[in-house]
């Protein structure tokens, strides 16, 4: 493949980047501007920004990859990453945007009254964030590797170079027109090789990649298809583990979170997340079909460990010639759109929380801000360029099973039930988190063999989200007595719809 | 010369209002009162915006929750093909998506009529007791 191509795109990107934030600077003025855009975002806008931050590299190349040499199996990563958006529009969205508060350590500080409750929800929000953020990095070295030769180390500080430029100009009002625009390109870049391929794909005979006679790696295509992979190791508990990670850490995950806030109010919450269901719907049918595609045209990958970067290698293979070096360059700028749209957007989440509760009390808001967003970028960068190897999708999957131990028993037992106490939901957050936190350092540290704890550790979300519940529900009912005075206001105050003219001021309850 | 403003001051005639009559009030007073009353209205709403959630959480648990286990029970559904893929791949990678979005849809105009009808409510005066 001519590397000028790869690079040229990767340029492009770069530049229309750096270009829409700048233009979207003049609207950023306050620091309210540059943690949620002033709260004037509509829902289409919306919508089209949290899909873009969302679709990260794991959606753009990771998945494709997986199926490719995992099948079926793999299907179950989108979904999840899809259903999650359901469970947190009937849970948190309209209630999460009325309670007011801009990040989830403000969250928890006004619901539960408490210093150390908002502590600790700061350090998981900068874990969560810096577990997402090193894959992210790393994967964009790998994919600007096999796109245009450079060396894996100078992908992954291109990436943080042009995340932290954009970041430091304008905060979250440009990062919302910048994450708009890379929707669509994401989008774009995905959909229109995509129809070539298919158009070959059926010139050359239209074989399925499912059937019995399609032969790689010993494994035929009868029992690559099957979505519950029957000679693994505990299929169906490493599946529900996954499915409750997904479905219950979407909730909790800080820059999916950061977004809400800039909705105008519960009732666009709602609207903007339906939105999102549906783009990231539609996003998620095509990375699979590369995958099978790759099945077919790209065999070899899956014996050379090479699968995650199918869905760039496909139209070389299947097209050549210019025709197949410009839409690879298509792809590779909507694979750079991905990790840098993911990594904005944990970089101002982070940034947010890490400006508002070390530096705030030292610095003015804005350059508070950018010494956090420096800090946020830079610590999972250096982890990335030292960490071992470990996929994309895995410590992606890691991070949505902390968010959904942590966060979401917060948020949801928070929004819907009296009585949760800063003692049950500071106990909660600790077992959910510690939990959580032993399952990630087992698999970043060390290489396990099969069998039952093998399972457990990989997928630790079915044990460790009932655990930080029933803590926060026990404790909670231990501490009774604690419970905040104010929290008969600040369900009026998050669940009655705004329209209504009522006290909604926790202070003078 | 800081001379304060008046008060303004509502002026009504005397006869307007019924003999013995108290001020009306209305439920979002009561809430704002914090009253046993205002309690009951609000606990109305978050019931019945909980009892909605769960139902699309259960549908969400029946359908597509329920695949990972019928794929295992039944291993055969990766034999069927329609349109030339196996019948699980059209369930899980295109089927689910629509019935994702459809719940969604569903819920989001189910919210919005359970807060108009907490809105007409609250807002109505009730005759006084």
């Amino acid at each position: 493949m001519n590397a000028a191509y790869g690079l040229g795109a990767v340029l492009l990107v770069t530049v229309a980047t750096l270009a829409i934030g700048t233009w979207g600077l003049r609207f950023s003025r306050t620091t309210s501007d540059f943690f949620v855009a002033s709260r004037s975002v509509r829902p289409g806008l919306n919508a089209w920004a949290i899909s873009g931050e969302y679709l990260s590299g794991a959606s753009f190349l990771g998945v494709a990859g997986l199926v490719l040499a995992f099948g079926g199996e793999m299907l179950w990563y989108p979904v999840g990453w899809t259903a999650g958006y359901l469970v947190l529009l009937v849970l948190v969205a309209a209630p999460l945007r009325r309670s007011g508060a801009y990040t989830l350590p403000d969250f928890a500080e006004a619901r539960l009254d408490s210093r150390v409750v908002r502590t600790l929800s700061s350090v998981l929000v900068v874990a969560i964030g810096w577990l997402y953020l090193m894959p992210q990095f790393r994967g964009a070295g790998a994919a600007l590797e096999s796109a245009t030769g450079l060396p894996p180390w100078a992908g992954a500080v291109i990436v943080a170079a042009v995340v932290l430029a954009n970041v430091l100009a304008g905060g979250m009002r440009s990062i919302t027109f910048v994450q708009a625009f890379q929707y669509w390109l994401k989008l774009t870049a995905l959909l229109v090789p995509l129809m070539f391929l298919l158009v070959i794909w059926l010139h050359d005979g239209g074989t399925s990649p499912a059937s019995a006679s399609v032969v790689v790696d010993g494994v035929s295509g009868l029992d690559w298809s099957n979505p519950i992979d029957v000679g693994g190791d505990h299929p169906l508990y490493s599946t529900y583990s996954l499915m409750l990670a997904t479905f219950l850490g979407t909730m909790g995950l800080p820059h999916v979170v950061v977004r809400y806030y800039t909705n105008p109010d519960g009732r666009a919450a709602r609207q903007t997340t339906f939105v999102v269901l549906v783009l990231l719907g539609v996003f998620y049918v095509m990375p699979p079909v590369y995958g099978a595609l790759g099945r077919l045209y790209a065999p070899d990958l899956v014996a050379s460990g090479g699968t995650d970067s199918v869905v760039l290698e496909l139209p070389q293979r299947m097209v050549g010639g210019l025709g197949g070096d410009l839409l690879t360059a298509l792809l590779t700028g909507g694979a750079f759109a991905a990790f840098l749209a993911t990594s904005s957007g944990l970089t101002v989440a982070v940034a947010g929380v890490v400006s508002q509760d070390v530096f705030s009390r030292r610095l003015e808001g804005v350059t508070a801000f950018r010494v956090a967003a420096t800090v946020g970028v830079a610590v999972p960068l250096l982890f990335a360029l030292v960490a071992r190897d470990v996929s994309v999708a895995t410590v992606v999957g890691l991070a949505f099973a902390m968010a959904a131990a942590t966060f979401c028993p917060l948020l949801v037992l928070g929004i819907w039930w009296r009585g949760l106490t800063a003692a049950g939901a500071f106990c909660g957050l600790v077992v959910g988190g510690s939990l959580t936190g032993f399952a990630v350092l087992d698999r970043l540290l060390v290489t396990r063999d099969h069998g039952w704890f093998a399972a457990l550790v990989a997928q630790p979300a079915a044990w460790a989200v009932p655990a930080s519940v029933l803590t926060m529900v026990v404790v909670s009912r231990l501490t009774k007595s604690s419970r905040p005075a104010h929290v008969s206001r600040f369900m009026v105050r998050l669940h009655t719809p705004e329209a209504v003219a009522l006290n909604r001021n926790l202070e003078n309850g | 010369m800081s001379e304060q403003r008046p008060e303004r001051v509502r002026v009504t005639s005397p006869w307007t209002e019924r003999p013995g009559s108290r001020p009306r009030r209305t439920a979002a007073s009561e809430i704002d009162a914090g009253s046993e009353l205002g309690e009951i209205y609000l606990a109305a709403l978050l019931r019945s915006q909980l009892r909605l959630a769960a139902g699309v959480l259960v549908t969400l648990t029946v359908t597509i929750g329920a695949l990972p286990l019928v794929f295992r029970l039944a291993p055969g559904l990766s034999r069927h093909h329609v349109l030339g893929m196996p019948l699980s791949w059209v369930l899980l990678a295109f089927a689910c998506y629509p019935v994702l979005a459809l719940l969604a849809w569903r819920y989001v105009r189910a919210a919005e009529r359970n807060e108009r009808d907490f809105t007409h409510v609250v807002e109505q005066p009730r005759e006084p007791g």
